[in-house]
C-alpha cells in the first residue's frame, strides 16, 4: 500500500484517480489519430436575417481542411424533431436567420484550434438586423417581432388544464391570494465544458456493422438518451448507425450537458466535409453564450383559501422563456413537476396554463432542479402571502395543508409514494433553533438592522416518467399506439473466472459517484467484499445496454440505476447458488451468499469464486435449467410511471422525496449586503445508500441554488446583447460565499416502489433554497415586495428607491 | 479562446526590454493575470509579448526609512508575505482583497498599477499614499506621482515604449492611521465601490491631515483631501455625489455605488482615525 493510500481513505472509489490527475476526461483522450480541430463561427447579432456568408477566405487559409456554413447544414441535415408541432425549425446552426448572440453559423476544421480560430475570423457574415425580443413578457406583446415567422407567434406551446372543482373553490373561498413572480435564468457552469469528437464514415462504423454510412462520436453527454435517435434523425441515419461513446469521467454537468447533442451532429457534418475525425472543445465564452441554461419563467399564482388557512384550489399561469428555439427536451421545464405541481399540500383542485415562448436568447434545457425551482419560487412565495392574508405564521399555515397520508394522489395524477412531511418540518424547525433565530431577529430590529427567517417546503421528484413529454401535445392529437411512458434503467453484471464481479452501468455519471454506490449495492447483494466488485461507467451505445430513458438526469440513479443493479445481481446470485449446489450436493434454494462464499445452513460452503469457476470451467456439470453464463442484463422498469391519461393526468416521476428548509439572513442596513446567518435543511430521500454522497448532493445543490438566489443571472441589454457572457459578469458563488452555517439532517421514509427504498437526492435544495432565501429576505424587509431573484445589495437598493 | 498570433521574447536586461518595446507594438508580460485572458479572448493583439520575468534588476523588494520599493517582477503574494510590507500597513489591509490567493501568486504589484483597472485595489492604495511610480523608456527613467499616473480606465501616463520598473510607497509615519474597505459582489471580485483612507493626527489627537481615495467609482482612483470632513456624514454624502460618476451596471448602479461609497468613507475614516490616535498613545 502506498503512503498516500495509508494516509487517506477516499470516500469514493472514483477519487484517487481524480485527485492524482488520472481522470480520463474526453480532452485527455485521442481515440482517433489524425483528428482535426474545429472552431465555431457565431452570431454577433441577437436577431438578423443572414444576407450572405462568405467562407472563401477561411477556406483558403493555410491549415484549414474544411469550412461548413448554412448551405452545408441545410443540404446535409434535417431539422431536429421537436416535442410539439410548432413550425420553429431547429438546426445546429442558423440557416437563414440568426436568433441569438452566439448561435453557430459556420464551422472551421483546421490543423489546430489556433489556426481554426484564425480562419474563423475570416468568415464574413452580412446581417440584416431585425427587431429583438428580450424576456418572456416582451415575447407575448401584441406587436412583438416574430422569431419564427412561419409560426405566426412567439408562443411555442400553450396548453390549459383543469382538475377538480376549481371554480367552485374560488367562489367559496374566504380569501383569494394572488401573486406574480419572476424566476431568473441561470446555469450550472460545470468545470468542464462541452467536448465532442465526431467521425463520419461513408463505410460502416465498425467491422461488424451492416455497411452504409455511420457516425462514431465521443461526447461528454449524459442523456437523456432520447437524444440519440434525435441526433440520428437529424443526420438521416438509423439510430444504430450512430455509435456514441461517453468517457468515464465528466467534469460536472448538472443537466447542462444534455444540450450538447446539436454539436455532435454539427461536428459529424464537419467531419463528413473534412474527411477526418473532428474534435471540438467548447471554451468558456462559448459556454456562457450558447450552451444551455435553465429556463426563466414569469408566473401568476392564485390560491383559494379558507378562513382556517386551508387551500382548496390553486390557479397557475406559467410562461417559460425557452430561448430562441424549443430545443428538445423543452418544453419539459413546464411539465417535469406536473404531478407535484401542488407541492406538499393537500390541494384538491388545480388549474394550469402552461406556455413556452421563444426570445432572442440561448436555448434552455436541463438544469439541476429542472422545473422545480421555478415552480416552487411561485408556490412558496404564494404560501407566505397566504400566511399574511390569514394572519397565520408561515410555518403554521404550511403545516395545516401538508399531505399526511401515503400514497397520496395529486389532482394532476402524481402519486406520492411515501413521506412524513410533518416530521421533517418539525426536525427542520428544531435544528434551526427557531426560537434563537427569532431572538436574533428581535435584537437586530431593535438596533435598526434587518433580519429575516424564511421557509420552503418542497416535494422533490426523482426518476422522471418520460411520458410527461406527451403533455405538450393535446390528448386528442396524441396518436394511439404512440404513447410514451416509463423510467427504465438497464445494467449488465458479469463475473470473471476469478470470481471478480463487473457492473457495467449506462448511467453516465458526471462526478456523482455512481461507481461507489453501484459497487456497494452489488457487493451487498452478492455477499462479497466491495473489493471483489468493479464498476465500468464508460458508455458505448454499441455495447452498453441502454434505452431512450437511459442517462443521468432527474436524480434517477438512486431510485432506478441501483434497482437495476439489484435485479441483475439477483440473477447472477441465482446462477452462482445453482453452481454451488452441484458442487456441495445440496439444494440451491438452501444456499445464501455471504462473506465471499456460498453457505449452506449445515456448515458446508464454497467460495463465491469457486462457484463462479464451476460455470466457467465445468459448465456440463450444471443442471439443464441453469444457464452456463455469468453475465446478466437486467432492467428496472417501474409500472407506476404510465403514459398520460386521456384527461391529461400523469404520475410524472416514480418517487417523491421531500425537503424542509429554513433560512435566516441578516441585511446590513447601510450597504444592504445580505449575509446568510443559518440554514436548516432536512431531506427525505428514502433509504440512504451512502451518507457522504447524499451530504455531498445536499451541499452541491445548496451551492448551486445560492448562485441563482444571490449571484448568477444571464442578463441581456435592451438591444439583445448578452451582458453576462464572461465570469466577470456571470458570478458563480465560490467557497468564500458558501461558508454559512448549515445544519443538514434527514428523515427516512423508504420508497415502497424501489427495491432498496431509495429515492433521488441530487436536486432537492436546488428547488427549495432559492425561494426559502427569498422568503427570508422578504421577512427581513417588511413592506418591500420580493417577487424575483437574484437578490443582492444593488437589487435591494433599487427596491428601496422605488419604495 | 485562443490568442491571435504574436511573437514572444524574454529579454535578460532592461535595455533589451526597451529595445523590444521601441516599435510601439509590444506589450509587457509580467504575471499575466489580466493580460492573458485579454489575449485569449482576442480583445488585445500585441505583435510582441515582452516577458520581463528574466530581468533580474526588476525584482527588488526593499524598505528604507522613507519608502518601500517594489520592483516590476515582484509578485503580489511575495509582497504580501514579506517582512518589508509591514512598513506600509495599507499593503496588508488591501492585499487580501486583490483577486484570490492563487491569482496573487502570479500577479505582480506593478502589473496591477500598469493595468490600471479603475476598480482595482493597488492603484487606489498607491494614489492615497502618494506613491511614486518609476517608468523607464527610450528617454531614460522618470518618476511619476501615482495621482498623475492613472489617466483613465485601463490607461496610464506610460507610453507603449515604456515599462513600469518599480513603485515606491512612502512608509507610515508617526501618528498615521489607515482604513481600507470595499464591497464587491463576491470576495475577490473587483470592487463595486472601495475606499482607502489615511489620517494623520498630532500629539493631541487632533486631525492634521486626512486623505481618501475611492475606487470602482470613476474612471480612475479619485483622491480627495478630507481633513475638514473626517466625521461629517452630510459632507461625505455630498462627496459621494461628486466623486461617484461611474455609469454602473447590473451589479451596482451609480446610486448604489454612491450609497456604498458614503458608508465606506465614514467607516474607513473612522477606522483610520482610531488607528492614528492609538498610534500616538
Amino acid at each position: 500500500m502506498s503512503e498516500t493510500q495509508q494516509r487517506w481513505t477516499p470516500s469514493r472509489i472514483e477519487d484517487l484517480a481524480l485527485v492524482t490527475g488520472q481522470g480520463r476526461f474526453l480532452d485527455d483522450q485521442d481515440p482517433l489519430p489524425g483528428t482535426l480541430h474545429a472552431a465555431v463561427v457565431r452570431s454577433t447579432q441577437p436577431h438578423a436575417r443572414i444576407r450572405s456568408v462568405d467562407l472563401s477566405r477561411a477556406r483558403a487559409h493555410p491549415g484549414v481542411a474544411a469550412v461548413i456554413g448554412p448551405d452545408e447544414v441545410r443540404a446535409g441535415l434535417k431539422p431536429f424533431p421537436l416535442s410539439t408541432g410548432a413550425p420553429m425549425h431547429y438546426y445546429p446552426t442558423a440557416v437563414d436567420v440568426v436568433r441569438f448572440v452566439g448561435e453557430p453559423i459556420a464551422v472551421v476544421v483546421a490543423s489546430d484550434r489556433y489556426v481554426a480560430e484564425d480562419a474563423a475570423e475570416l468568415v464574413e457574415v452580412d446581417y440584416e438586423p431585425r427587431g429583438v425580443v428580450v424576456g418572456a413578457r416582451a415575447a407575448l406583446a401584441e406587436d412583438a417581432p416574430l422569431l419564427h415567422e412561419a409560426a405566426g407567434t412567439n408562443v411555442a406551446t400553450d396548453r390549459s388544464f383543469s382538475f377538480g372543482p376549481v371554480e367552485q373553490a374560488f367562489a367559496e373561498a374566504d380569501h383569494v391570494v394572488e401573486g406574480e413572480y419572476d424566476f431568473p435564468r441561470y446555469s450550472s457552469v460545470p468545470m468542464e465544458c462541452y467536448s465532442v469528437i465526431a467521425d463520419y464514415r461513408e463505410g460502416s462504423v465498425d467491422a461488424s456493422g451492416a455497411g452504409g454510412p455511420g457516425v462514431e462520436a465521443w461526447a461528454n453527454f449524459h442523456g437523456p438518451f432520447t437524444m440519440v435517435p434525435v441526433m440520428a434523425g437529424a443526420l438521416g441515419l438509423p439510430t444504430s448507425a450512430v455509435r456514441l461513446h461517453v468517457p468515464a469521467d465528466i467534469g460536472g454537468s448538472f443537466g447542462i450537458k444534455a444540450g450538447i447533442y446539436p454539436y455532435v451532429v454539427l461536428m459529424a457534418l464537419a467531419s463528413k466535409h473534412s474527411g477526418t475525425p473532428v474534435r471540438w472543445t467548447e471554451d468558456r465564452v462559448e459556454h456562457l453564450l450558447a450552451s444551455s441554461s435553465g429556463a426563466d419563467r414569469v408566473m401568476r399564482f392564485a390560491a383559494a383559501v379558507s378562513a382556517a388557512g386551508e387551500i382548496t384550489a390553486l390557479r397557475t399561469d406559467l410562461v417559460d422563456n425557452v430561448g430562441a428555439y424549443l430545443r428538445p427536451p423543452e418544453p419539459s421545464t413546464l411539465y417535469r413537476c406536473f404531478g407535484n405541481i401542488t407541492g406538499p399540500y393537500r390541494i384538491g383542485a388545480v388549474e394550469i396554463r402552461a406556455r413556452a415562448v421563444v426570445t432572442n436568447s440561448m436555448p434552455t434545457g436541463l438544469n439541476r432542479g429542472f422545473g422545480g425551482q421555478q415552480l416552487y419560487f411561485g408556490l412558496e412565495r404564494l404560501m407566505d402571502a397566504v400566511a399574511a392574508a390569514t394572519g397565520l405564521d408561515p410555518i403554521e399555515v404550511r403545516r395545516r395543508n401538508l399531505v399526511d397520508a401515503f400514497p397520496y394522489e395529486t389532482p394532476t395524477g402524481g402519486v406520492y409514494d411515501s413521506g412524513d412531511y410533518a416530521a421533517a418540518v418539525a426536525l427542520a424547525v428544531k435544528n434551526a433553533d427557531l426560537d434563537e433565530l427569532r431572538a436574533r431577529q428581535a435584537a437586530a430590529r431593535a438596533e435598526g438592522a434587518h433580519y429575516g427567517i424564511g421557509v420552503a417546503l418542497v416535494v422533490d421528484p426523482s426518476g422522471t416518467n418520460i411520458g410527461y413529454v406527451g403533455l405538450a401535445t393535446p390528448s386528442e392529437q396524441r396518436k394511439p399506439g404512440r404513447d410514451k411512458s416509463g423510467s427504465t434503467e438497464h445494467v449488465r453484471i458479469s463475473v470473471d473466472v476469478q470470481g471478480v464481479v463487473t457492473v457495467l452501468l449506462g448511467t453516465v455519471p458526471q462526478g456523482q459517484g455512481h461507481a461507489t454506490v453501484a459497487r456497494k449495492v452489488a457487493a451487498d447483494r452478492l455477499g462479497l467484499p466491495v473489493e471483489q466488485v468493479r464498476v465500468v461507467v464508460d458508455m458505448d451505445t454499441s455495447t452498453t445496454p441502454w434505452t431512450v430513458t437511459s442517462g443521468s438526469y432527474s436524480s434517477r440513479f438512486a431510485p432506478l440505476g441501483t434497482s437495476a443493479v439489484v435485479a441483475a445481481a439477483d440473477t447472477i446470485a441465482a446462477t452462482v447458488r445453482a453452481a454451488a449446489a452441484v458442487a456441495l450436493e445440496v439444494p440451491a434454494d438452501e444456499l445464501t451468499l455471504r462473506d465471499g462464499a456460498v453457505v449452506h445452513p449445515s456448515g458446508v460452503s464454497m467460495l463465491f469464486r469457486h462457484a463462479a469457476g464451476v460455470v466457467h470451467w465445468d459448465p456440463t456439470s450444471l443442471p439443464a435449467d441453469v444457464p452456463a453464463r455469468l453475465y446478466a442484463e437486467a432492467e428496472f422498469s417501474p409500472r407506476e410511471t404510465g403514459a398520460a391519461t386521456r384527461d391529461d393526468r400523469i404520475n410524472s416521476s416514480l418517487c417523491y422525496g421531500f425537503v424542509a428548509e429554513i433560512v435566516a439572513v441578516r441585511i446590513d442596513p447601510e450597504t444592504l449586503q445580505i449575509t446568510i446567518d443559518r440554514v436548516s435543511s432536512v431531506h427525505d430521500a428514502g433509504t440512504v445508500l451512502d451518507q457522504r454522497l447524499l451530504d455531498g448532493q445536499v451541499h452541491g445543490a445548496l451551492a448551486h441554488a445560492l448562485g441563482g438566489a444571490m449571484y448568477e443571472e444571464f442578463t441581456h441589454a435592451a438591444s439583445g446583447q448578452p451582458t453576462s457572457a464572461t465570469f466577470l459578469d456571470y458570478l458563480c458563488p465560490t467557497s468564500a460565499e458558501t461558508g454559512f452555517e448549515l445544519r443538514s439532517d434527514h428523515v427516512v421514509t423508504p420508497s415502497p416502489l424501489t427495491p432498496l427504498g431509495a429515492k433521488g437526492c441530487g436536486e432537492g435544495s436546488s428547488m427549495s433554497f432559492p425561494v426559502a432565501f427569498a422568503n427570508a429576505v422578504a421577512d427581513a424587509l417588511p413592506g418591500i415586495a420580493i417577487t424575483k431573484l437574484p437578490l443582492h445589495g444593488e437589487v435591494l437598493h433599487q427596491l428601496m428607491e422605488e419604495n | 479562446m485562443k490568442a491571435a498570433p504574436f511573437a514572444y521574447v524574454r529579454p535578460g536586461s532592461l535595455d533589451d526590454v526597451l529595445a523590444e518595446l521601441a516599435g510601439g507594438d509590444g506589450k509587457v508580460l509580467a504575471g499575466g493575470q489580466s493580460l492573458v485572458p485579454v489575449l485569449a479572448m482576442r480583445l488585445g493583439r500585441p505583435a510582441t509579448l515582452v516577458d520581463i520575468g528574466s530581468v533580474a534588476s526588476l525584482g527588488d523588494l526593499a524598505v528604507t526609512d522613507e519608502v518601500l520599493r517594489v520592483g516590476a517582477t515582484v509578485r503580489q503574494r511575495r509582497l504580501e508575505r514579506s517582512a518589508e510590507a509591514a512598513a506600509v500597513p495599507l499593503i496588508g489591509m488591501a492585499m487580501p482583497f486583490v483577486g484570490h490567493r492563487e491569482l496573487r501568486s502570479r500577479g505582480t504589484v506593478c502589473g496591477s498599477l500598469a493595468h490600471a483597472d479603475p476598480a482595482a485595489e493597488l492603484p487606489a492604495v498607491a494614489a492615497c499614499l502618494e506613491a511614486t511610480i518609476e517608468v523607464a523608456g527610450p528617454d531614460g527613467r522618470r518618476r511619476v506621482p501615482a495621482g498623475a499616473f492613472f489617466v483613465g480606465a485601463m490607461t496610464t501616463g506610460a507610453s507603449a515604449q515604456e515599462v513600469v520598473t518599480a513603485v515606491e510607497f512612502p512608509v507610515a509615519r508617526p501618528g498615521e492611521g489607515h482604513g481600507f474597505g470595499e464591497i464587491a459582489r463576491r470576495h475577490g471580485d473587483f470592487a463595486l465601490a472601495g475606499v482607502v483612507t489615511r489620517v494623520r493626527v498630532g500629539d493631541d489627537g487632533a486631525v492634521l491631515d486626512a486623505r481618501l481615495t475611492g475606487f470602482g467609482v470613476s474612471d480612475t482612483p479619485v483622491t480627495r483631501d478630507v481633513t475638514s470632513i473626517v466625521d461629517d456624514g452630510d459632507a461625505l454624502a455630498d462627496l459621494a455625489r461628486e466623486v461617484v460618476d461611474t455609469g454602473g451596471d447590473s451589479h451596482g448602479s451609480t446610486g448604489y455605488r454612491r450609497r456604498l461609497f458614503r458608508v465606506l468613507a465614514a467607516r474607513e475614516l473612522a477606522r483610520a482615525l482610531r488607528a492614528a490616535r492609538k498610534e500616538r498613545t
